[in-house]
């Protein structure tokens, strides 16, 4: 199982390489791991059903106590199921739609890891590990939105998605850290059998707030579902893949999958069924005012992830099975009608629903595709649709506040025949003003996709049975807790509420789909003020974000080398200054009676050097004094028992004076003096900064010096070394890699000098 | 001696400090060279001062006799004066190049057409 995961992530390379002239048969080749794993998956079906879970370990982190932990149930099968069933699909698919493109290896690459990352975010067994591919989903899908990068709209729309998920995953992260401290325990074993603990404990509910958190962003929940939309800037095959079967379901995923744990509470029922009411409706609303099928089809997904929400919210038995049948119809009929869209855009060159007519004949099979997978949206018998439908009205008649959420999946049942019909009654079937010659057959890869998946629809639709017991049994067991039970999955159950709900559903859709164009001229209804919002929120927060930091940058990098100096030097004398302050130090004053006349000659030297330095009007003789200052301060070195730095320093000095006085008349000359409140400004901080390293100095003075290595040198400097002079063995010997990297800092800035002045020369001689 | 040092120290840091915060590229170069000459002196004090000998070992002795100055902190110092010169000189060169091309005396024109 461990290698089922990590065989994405070590392939994935593979589809760099360049292909050649096979290139046209990468998306077949691409799809071979999918498939492989999908067979692994089936192989697993038996084990599962019969109620085993399947679990693997590695060590990982063992210091902090992370392991990478595989679990697998009916839950996690049913979705890996999907993950690289329909990933087989879209792999082949991928290979005709990107037919060409010279960028087809790197989207390969990222749909392989994407696919890795997926798997090991269902089939986590510990919930770091769950964390971890969550958001290597997020960065992935990053990738995948901005495939287009020369595309200004999907970039931003990439950079959007990636926002909004990595907030969530933040506050997913510290949810998931909080209940798994109350839990005592990450790995799903302990983790997933404490539920009376964890919905007892006084971290309940902010780790269950952090947690939705995290589940409503990455699954679109209203007020979070404006990148969904904006995500479809993608290319089509990664629209249906991560954006309407597999990634944006983690969230219902993990709530599924938290559900056993953290389900049954009046907080969680809430929550769940009040995001997820409003989403579906919202969804299922927008979707009816877009004209683009990839907007339609992302609209109705954002509805339909509000139904799923809605109903793991609900939480009774039959609302959690009747979310599982919702799950499999919604990945396998939208699926396919992504995939058509695709097939469409690539053959008649748009996705326009007003603008297509007729496709039905010159493509007859995706029409047959797409009409199969919009009939099993509007939920019509027998197709899976219907009895996810179904299931969705029986759950909600019988839930705690059955009038409000029966109306409200009602509402946004009709809307969504109405939405079907919209996808494929007037672009397939609607008589065509212009017979169109120059559409370009689609090839097996473009059609195969679609037409498995609603023929899957179809199929477990009329039998029921093959996915009840092995697959969706199992799965129920895993969000409700209990033994697996087959879930109810008649297509004819008699004449009760539920069929008639089902039928005036049906009635009214098509009465609202053919009143859409009435309906489309109230203004009020239609264009409904796009200023609002959280989408509107989103491009206020950003704005503000770049502003915030073209404003803090504008008065950090002032670009002015006195501003920088100024901010330093100031920084640091004010901390200091506030530290000694606080801890209250004050200096003695050493060292004065013994003061000789010679030692106070020097420094009145340095002193009145310094002084000179500042206020000369002349630039030589700042040089001059300068020097002065240096070679004072050489004489201090021969007076304390330092000759090598004497000479050393004199030699420099020597050096620096000669340099200047060499590049003087190619210098500049003073500028006028700068005003007085400047002149202010700068003394005042020049005064504080060496008042404060006097201070500073005797404090340590105080403290008292000297190394503890002196006696070290002492003795080794000959037996050792061979020298006599102690800080010569020290440079040459002791610190010889020290004195290597003052050397090649002294070539470096001697080329730079040469190759300075070889410019002038150069220059000056053009 | 060691309170006179700190003074020197102090004040050779302040006239430093000033004549960096002067739009003038060889006031500023100065500025550079009196903060260096501080640090060495305030390391040289720190590590304590002696009157003592230099550290040096005698022809015919196997190590040096009685008590000597701290070898170790000479050893920093005379490497930071090395590398300040080499630092200086860079600097140096570095404002001549950028009058000659920029034409300007003023630090803060010589921004050549950063931000």
């Amino acid at each position: 199982m461990l290698w089922s995961v990590l065989a994405g992530f070590i392939l994935a390379p593979l589809a760099l390489l360049p292909a050649g002239p096979a290139a046209r048969w990468r998306g077949w080749f691409q799809a071979l791991l999918p498939l492989g794993l999908t067979l692994y998956f089936l192989g697993r079906l038996g084990a599962v059903a019969g109620g085993q879970v399947l679990i693997a370990h590695q060590s990982w982190v063992p210091g902090l106590g992370v392991d990478l932990a595989f679990y697998l149930d009916g839950l996690s099968l049913l979705f890996a199921l999907l993950i690289t069933g329909v990933g087989t699909l879209v792999m082949a698919y991928a290979g005709a739609y990107l037919h060409g493109h010279p960028q087809q290896g790197r989207f390969f690459f990222w749909l392989t890891l994407f696919m890795a990352s997926m798997l090991g975010l269902v089939l986590a067994g510990n919930v770091l590990t769950l964390f971890i591919f969550w958001e290597l989903t997020s960065l992935t899908s990053f990738f995948l939105i901005g495939f287009d990068h020369q595309r200004e709209a999907a970039r931003q729309a990439a950079m959007q998605a990636l926002l909004v998920t990595a907030l969530g995953g933040a506050a997913l992260l510290a949810g998931l850290l909080v209940l798994g401290q109350a839990a005592g325990g990450y790995d799903f074993a302990t983790f997933l059998s404490r539920g009376e603990v964890l919905r007892a404990h006084p971290w309940y509910l902010a780790g269950l707030l952090l947690v939705l958190g995290g589940a409503f962003t990455k699954s679109a929940q209203v007020p979070f579902h404006f990148w969904l939309p904006s995500a479809m800037e993608a290319p089509t095959p990664v629209s249906a893949y991560l954006h309407s079967v597999t990634m944006v379901k983690a969230g219902v995923y993990l709530l599924a999958r938290l559900h056993p744990v953290l389900g049954g509470t009046p907080a969680w029922f809430w929550l769940l069924t009040g995001f997820g009411g409003a989403t579906l409706l919202t969804g299922a609303w927008l979707a009816l005012r877009q004209s683009d099928m990839k907007r339609i089809l992302a609209y109705t997904t954002v509805s339909a992830l509000g139904g799923l929400v809605l109903l793991l919210g609900v939480g009774s038995e039959a609302a959690l099975h009747a979310a599982l049948v919702y799950l499999l119809a919604h990945a396998l009929y939208k699926g396919a009608l992504f995939l058509t869209a695709g097939a469409v855009d690539h053959a008649a060159g748009s996705r326009d629903v007003n603008q297509l007519r007729g496709l039905a004949r010159p493509l007859p099979l995706l029409a047959a595709a797409a009409t199969a997978a919009a009939l099993s949206m509007a939920g019509l018998p027998p197709l899976l649709g219907f009895l996810a439908k179904e299931a969705l009205y029986r759950a909600a008649l019988a839930a705690p506040v059955a009038g409000l959420l029966t109306a409200l999946a009602w509402t946004s049942g009709v809307l969504l025949v109405a939405a079907a019909l919209l996808l494929v009654a007037r672009p397939f079937f609607a008589a065509p003003r212009t017979p169109r010659a120059d559409l370009h057959a689609p090839t097996p890869a473009l059609w195969l996709g679609p037409l498995l998946l609603a023929g899957g629809g179809l199929l477990c639709g009329l039998a029921p049975g093959l996915v009840n017991r092995p697959l969706l049994a199992a799965a129920g067991a895993a969000v409700t807790g209990g033994p697996p039970v087959p879930l109810d999955l008649a297509l004819w159950h008699g004449v009760d509420a539920v069929l008639l709900l089902g039928l005036l559903t049906l009635a009214a859709g098509v009465a609202l789909y053919v009143n859409l164009g009435r309906l489309a001229r109230v203004p009020a209804l239609w264009r409904g003020a796009p200023g609002w919002g959280t989408a509107r929120l989103y491009e206020l927060g950003v704005a503000a974000l770049y502003g915030l930091a073209r404003r803090q940058t504008r008065i950090l990098q002032s670009g002015y080398l006195r501003h920088y100096i100024l901010t330093l030097v100031g920084f640091a004398v004010g901390l200091t200054a506030l530290t000694l302050v606080s801890r209250g130090l004050s200096p003695s004053l050493p060292g004065l009676a013994e003061l000789r006349l010679f030692e106070g000659a020097v420094a009145l030297m340095i002193l009145c050097g310094a002084l000179f330095a500042v206020f000369s009007p002349s630039r030589l003789s700042a040089v001059v004094a300068m020097g002065t200052i240096g070679y004072g301060v050489a004489l201090i070195f021969v007076e304390f028992g330092a000759p090598d730095l004497a000479m050393t320093q004199f030699v420099i000095e020597t050096m620096t004076v000669i340099l200047f006085v060499l590049s003087i008349h190619r210098l500049p000359t003073y500028l006028p003096r700068s005003s007085r409140l400047v002149q202010g400004r700068d003394a005042l901080l020049a005064i504080a900064a060496g008042g404060l390293m006097t201070l500073l100095m005797l404090l340590v003075l105080e403290a008292g010096g000297g190394s503890r290595v002196a006696e070290f040198f002492a003795e080794q400097t000959w037996p050792a070394a061979h020298g006599r002079d102690i800080v010569n063995v020290i440079l040459v010997d002791f610190r010889a890699m020290d004195t290597l990297g003052e050397i090649a800092v002294l070539t470096l800035a001697g080329v730079g000098v040469h190759a300075l002045l070889r410019l002038r020369s150069k220059a000056g001689e053009n | 001696m060691e309170t006179l040092l700190a003074i020197i120290v102090g004040v050779l840091f302040g006239a430093g400090v000033y004549l960096m915060l002067r739009r003038t590229p060889v006031k500023l170069v100065i500025g550079l060279a009196l903060l260096s000459n501080a640090v060495n002196l305030l390391i040289f004090t720190a590590a304590g001062l002696t009157r003592a000998r230099p550290p040096l070992v005698p022809v015919d002795a196997l190590r040096p006799e009685g008590v000597t100055a701290d070898p170790l902190p000479q050893a920093l110092i005379l490497t930071a004066i090395v590398i300040s010169f080499g630092l200086l000189a860079f600097t140096l060169v570095l404002f001549r190049r950028a009058y000659e091309v920029l034409g300007t005396r003023d630090i803060d024109e010589m921004q050549g057409g950063g931000p």
